[in-house]
């Protein structure tokens, strides 16, 4: 039995403009341990995902289909049950570690916190713990910062508090929601390293949502595209990166600029991502994919198509360029 | 706060306290002239209530029979007769009445914004977190009391029960709070959307302790301006209903009532009637509106 099982899953926010249908029909797993990478554009639904994971979606959100957390149904769970899971079997990163942590109380106050909920450790040990924490995410002097405010650490620091934070209790599942869309480019590299020692290290199953495909080969073990509230193609990364088959993603990959590359022109998909208050029928990349035809207006099964390997597409790149 | 987290970052120092942003608005407040001088205005006011009975020669009861009658040319400031601040009509000493009335004044003032300070809190954050159909219940019923005319019931009360402290306490605190929980409510609809918030909730934190813990703390800035506005203005109500001639009861008397009949024998000459209530209740005023403003500027400074 997988760890995280999720069939059938859709999100759908009730707006005064009518349903907007953020995920649709979304099922993947995540074995104990692995790396996921979900990637896909702004409002491919990647977030709402992770959201509706933890029990965090807004108010107007409405879901149906499963999500069973080893084996215990998420969906539908009353907050109490919630609150156990949460920080203590799957905790979350945010992706904005500037607004992540509360500005009038200390790091040590935030982050023992969650120790003495969930643990019910005494303040001392809740502290001690809370340190070593601070320590395996490389924060220098832990012991000396640990009574600081938010406000005097850097923004990379503060993301590693927000990760010492998600793996006090060491969690089985962490995801990491954009970890480090707003932080500078080398602080970047700097925390995706630190995430995948940390990986090694706890042996937790770690699912990031990015849409940084560079950061996802160098992360993860398999790979699931989203778009539209819906998953384009999923597999292991290296020969998904090696071979796309499926439209999108060789869009998605060839829209990576390249330092390298003579022509200095970005080769954007061309259109933007749907209005999810008003998808268009069938695959919802159909408007904006060179090759879609007629069939496209009906959306094609989740096809496995080689080992480990699926997608959603009646007229996969292969196919199209035989 | 850059160059903070550049030292620390540069040269090791020891363990770090750390500095709150308490600490910083500490800091610019005590910078702030007109707040310090509010701060001393008030300082001076309080010692005057609390200490001014030991330097008064009459108590606030007695009547000196030798200026009755002839108030006007006997019963101005004088310290030979120890009337500082002179006699009121009756020829009871002015000195003890103002330190009395001051008092008075004080305390409806800040235990009025005690009562808006706490029940406006607990209300406006319990519904802005809550959200959804009990937060619509609980603001419509704030909206059902602000729309009653509370002057006209907290006038009815005085009439029907007698002139009371305690029911003008009750009164007073009973229409404080409805603007504060509006406040409230307000600050935690934007503060629960932070993601701090969401952070705690992601790390399985009850609502209470959220509350508690995360959005108070983050709206007491908002609170202390707010409340130390809120004290001149109740004391304003008060003075307003003394001045009716339903405020405390005699011998007991407040500013209001004081400057009510100071106001009324003014014809008469005797000016230092009016004068010195009057002095000791703008200075209140300008005290707490000063360090209102200095609070203000202190806590949100992304505001200069």
């Amino acid at each position: 039995m997988a760890l995280l099982d999720i069939d059938d899953l859709s999100v759908t926010f009730d707006t005064d403009d009518g349903p907007v249908h953020a995920v649709s029909g979304l099922s993947l797993s995540v074995e104990k341990g692995e790396t996921l990478g979900i990637v896909g554009e702004s409002g491919s639904g990647k977030s709402q995902t992770a959201f509706a994971l933890m029990g965090l979606l807004a108010r107007n959100g409405r879901t149906s289909g499963s999500i069973r957390f080893d084996g215990q149904e998420i969906l539908g769970a009353t907050p109490r049950e919630l609150n156990r899971l949460r920080a203590d079997r799957m905790a979350i990163v945010f992706q904005d570690p500037m607004t992540s942590l509360n500005p009038y109380m200390r790091i040590s106050d935030q982050m023992t916190e969650v120790l003495q909920l969930h643990r019910g450790m005494g303040k001392r040990e809740a502290l001690a713990e809370a340190v070593r924490m601070l320590d395996a995410v490389r924060i220098p002097s832990a012991k000396d910062r640990i009574r600081l405010f938010p406000h005097e650490f850097s923004g990379g620091m503060r993301q590693r508090v927000m990760i010492a934070m998600a793996l006090l209790c060491q969690p089985d599942l962490l995801i990491a929601d954009e970890p480090t869309t707003a932080l500078d480019v080398t602080v970047q590299a700097q925390i995706i390293d630190l995430l995948s020692e940390l990986q090694r290290e706890f042996g937790m199953a770690t699912v990031l949502i990015t849409h940084d495909l560079g950061v996802v080969a160098g992360f993860c073990e398999r790979v699931v595209v989203m778009y539209g509230g819906r998953v384009m193609e999923e597999g292991p990364t290296d020969p998904l990166f090696a071979t796309p088959t499926h439209p999108y993603t060789r869009g998605l990959l060839a829209a990576v600029p390249r330092v390298d590359d003579e022509d200095a022109r970005m080769r954007a998909i061309p259109g933007a991502p749907p209005n999810m208050a008003d998808p268009p029928q069938g695959c919802p990349f159909n408007p904006r994919c060179a090759f879609a035809g007629e069939d496209c207006r009906v959306m094609p099964p989740l096809d496995p198509f080689a080992p480990k390997r699926a997608r959603a597409c009646h007229r996969p790149v292969e196919k199209v360029a035989a | 706060m850059v160059t903070t987290s550049e030292q620390i970052t540069a040269t090791e120092v020891g363990p770090a306290k750390g500095r709150s942003l308490w600490a910083d608005a500490r800091r610019r407040f005590l910078r702030n002239r007109a707040a310090m001088l509010g701060l001393l205005i008030l300082l001076f006011v309080t010692l005057f209530a609390l200490f001014g009975g030991w330097l008064a020669a009459w108590s606030n009861e007695e009547l000196d029979y030798n200026v009755m009658g002839q108030v006007a040319q006997l019963g101005g400031p004088s310290f030979e007769n120890g009337h500082y601040f002179g006699t009121d009509d009756l020829g009871r000493d002015l000195f003890a009445r103002t330190v009395q009335g001051t008092q008075i004044s004080l305390a409806v003032g800040v235990i009025g914004a005690l009562i808006a300070m706490v029940v406006g809190t607990v209300y406006g954050a319990t519904a802005g977190y809550a959200g959804g159909r009990t937060d619509s219940i609980m603001m419509r019923v704030v909206d059902i009391f602000m729309a009653v005319p509370y002057m006209f019931i907290l006038i009815l009360l005085l009439v029907m029960y007698g002139r009371s402290i305690t029911i003008l306490f009750i009164g007073v605190g009973m229409i404080s709070w409805m603007e504060m929980a509006r406040i409230v409510r307000g600050q935690t609809l934007s503060l629960k959307g932070r993601d701090f918030v969401e952070a705690a909730r992601a790390t399985g934190v009850p609502a209470p302790v959220i509350i508690a813990r995360h959005i108070v703390p983050n709206l007491l800035g908002v609170i202390a301006v707010y409340a130390t506005l809120l004290v001149p203005l109740m004391i304003l109500t008060e003075s307003f209903i003394s001045f009716l001639g339903l405020g405390v009861q005699e011998p007991m008397t407040s500013l209001g009532a004081l400057i009510s009949e100071g106001a009324g024998t003014i014809a008469y000459g005797t000016t230092w009637q009016l004068g010195f209530p009057l002095l000791f209740f703008v200075l209140t005023l300008f005290g707490f509106f000063f360090v209102g403003d200095g609070l203000r500027d202190a806590l949100d400074p992304k505001d200069r």
